[in-house]
């Protein structure tokens, strides 16, 4: 796919989202807008795997810490202010993963993703087995934060079709951000880092730092996700630092193509779309899944967002051997 | 006299019961071209991973301008004028030979913060990429992704990143390792040309190009500095035959 046909697909498929609502169920939009949070998260991962080469196996930790932390915010009978809550669960995310990665990203390669798991393990019996976050059963979100400044609200999350839109624009602004950090000199260097990071070290970069800064912000646009998604389903559970859920977001990030944030946004739509179908065909869905994940990567190197050019070489290989 | 950028001094490193590196003094200056020499394992490669920061010394001094650099790590190093190449070649595969050099030249004004700023146009950057390029005689390939490129065009490109930082001091691992004769050639007079207004530290096995362009040899044997003169000094020095070729002959 050339440049100008994929920027005409990625338009078509915003004006679909948008459009979207007008003419699904709510059900259906509730999905899509499943779907664009988990795309928030596995670009945020995708920062780390595909961009930096640090393949975080605990990147659930950090969507499921601001997930709790706007639960806990929460007061009992009234809602949270928005703009209060989601800034403080971000920074929740970012945080965490700051301090996190000041430990793990001292090691490389196969500890590298089992650190990480570990930190995310602890991270999930934290509120697993201790009374701060309800224990096992999580904690419903009575209310959903509400968006007023000084009186004046300008959307109201509690109307499906808002936050709907809310969530999209939310998806927008990540993916905005990170094309804008990818540019940036910072991002090249997180790409120089990926491909060589010990060249990087002795041309002067401290590769550690910025390693460190990734990681931070991959947690914190992960709690954008987290934060989300508490708010879309009204509760909160131990199952969301699962490491499930990590191994679900690094598939995303793998079947979408590495290193390519469009590819992190197919990566969502297709793991989430096949636990649809499957799900539906038949109680052993995970057999169908798992055999899905093994011939796509067989048959799919480089990913979903790969696979056009591929296809397109082949034909046009064809052609000239004619 | 001229100019002392880079000295070493009692300079030691052990791996275990191995003495790598006994003691070893060495001064490289500006506008000299100082060669190290010695058989596999006489501790060269050992040598410059300390002056670069690539190895912690377990004992002794380097220092840079008069100040004491040994507790510097690799980056820091980079940073404040010590550049090096490597003996096996260590590139970006993946990018075009003008990114390579750009994200060399970047790191001297990093400015990770300004997020607005596109990368590829940073002006300062890409230009001084553009002058490394062309002093390594590569102009005309800025667009070529480097991992294409022929074996000595990846050796060029290496020493093109190197004057993208705009090292004083270049410490170059083998640069000619693996090259054709005709691309020696051009090599040697790149590096005649470097040494102009830098200083220059040579590990190399080809004795003809090592005496072709040195102003200075050292000779390593088993870890230790041996002889370190003129290369007329060197050439003529009855130590340096009995033990350098000696060990060559060993060696084949």
């Amino acid at each position: 796919m050339n440049s100008r046909t994929s920027t005409i697909f990625k338009l078509a498929v915003l004006a679909g989202v948008l459009a979207f609502p007008a003419f699904g169920s709510d059900f259906y939009a509730e999905m899509v807008a499943k779907v664009l949070i988990l795309a928030i998260f596995a670009m945020s991962l995708d920062l780390l795997v595909g961009f930096t080469g640090l393949v975080s196996f605990g990147h659930a930790a950090y969507f499921g810490i601001a997930a709790y932390a706007v639960a806990l915010m929460t007061p009992k009978y009234d809602p949270a202010n928005l703009w209060l809550a989601l800034p403080a669960s971000v920074l929740a995310a970012g945080l965490a993963a700051f301090v996190i990665g000041l430990f793990v990203l001292r090691t490389k390669g196969i500890y590298f993703i089992m650190v990480t798991l570990a930190f995310a393990q602890m991270a999930y019996y934290v509120f697993h087995d201790t009374p701060v976050g309800g224990g096992s059963d999580g904690i419903y979100l009575n209310f959903k934060p509400d968006a007023a400044i000084a009186g004046w609200a300008p959307f109201d999350l509690n109307e499906p079709l808002h936050l709907y839109y809310f969530v999209v624009a939310a998806m927008l602004a990540v993916y905005g951000l990170l094309k804008l950090v990818l540019r940036s000199p910072f991002g090249r260097v997180l790409v120089g880092i990926r491909s060589n990071e010990h060249r990087m070290l002795s041309l002067g970069y401290a590769t550690f730092r910025y390693k460190l800064a990734a990681f931070t912000l991959a947690g914190a646009l992960a709690g954008v996700a987290g934060f989300l998604y508490a708010v879309l389903f009204g509760f909160v559970t131990p199952e969301y630092l699962s490491w499930h859920k990590s191994g679900d977001v690094l598939l995303m990030v793998i079947l979408g193509g590495m290193g390519n944030l469009a590819g992190a946004i197919a990566g969502a739509v297709a793991l989430v779309g096949l636990q649809e179908i499957f799900t539906s065909v038949t109680k052993h869905w995970q057999l169908l899944m798992g055999l899905t994940i093994v011939a796509a990567v067989l048959f799919m190197p480089g990913g979903l967002t790969a696979t056009p050019a591929r296809i397109l070489a082949r034909i046009n290989g064809g052609k000239t051997n004619e | 006299m001229s100019e002392v950028l880079l000295a070493a001094e009692g300079m030691t490193r052990r791996f275990g019961g191995l003495l790598a590196n006994h003691k070893v003094n060495i001064q490289l200056e500006r506008g000299v071209l100082h060669a190290l020499l010695g058989p596999n394992g006489a501790g060269k490669s050992t040598c410059i991973n300390m002056l670069s920061g690539d190895l912690p010394p377990s004992e002794g001094t380097i220092r840079y301008k008069g100040e004491d650099i040994t507790a510097l790590t690799a980056y820091q190093r980079s940073r404040i004028g010590i550049g090096r190449s490597y003996q096996r070649t260590n590139i970006f595969p993946k990018f075009t030979v003008l990114e390579n050099c750009r994200l060399a030249a970047q790191s001297r004004k990093p400015r990770p913060w300004s997020l607005l700023t596109n990368a590829l146009r940073m002006p300062e950057a890409v230009e001084r990429a553009r002058a490394a390029i062309n002093e390594a005689g590569l102009s005309g390939r800025e667009d070529r992704v480097a991992g294409t490129m022929s074996h000595g065009e990846q050796r060029q490109l290496e020493i093109a990143m190197v004057l993208a930082t705009d090292a004083e001091v270049l410490l170059l691992d083998e640069p000619l390792a693996g090259m054709g004769s005709e691309e020696s050639a051009q090599m040697v007079t790149l590096l005649n040309r470097l040494k102009a207004t830098r200083a220059i530290l040579l590990v190399e096995h080809d004795m003809d190009a090592v005496f072709a362009v040195a102003d200075r040899i050292t000779v390593m044997v088993n870890g230790q500095v041996l002889e370190s003169g003129s290369p007329e000094q060197i050439r003529n020095s009855p130590d340096v035959q009995a033990a350098y070729l000696g060990h060559e002959a060993e060696h084949e």
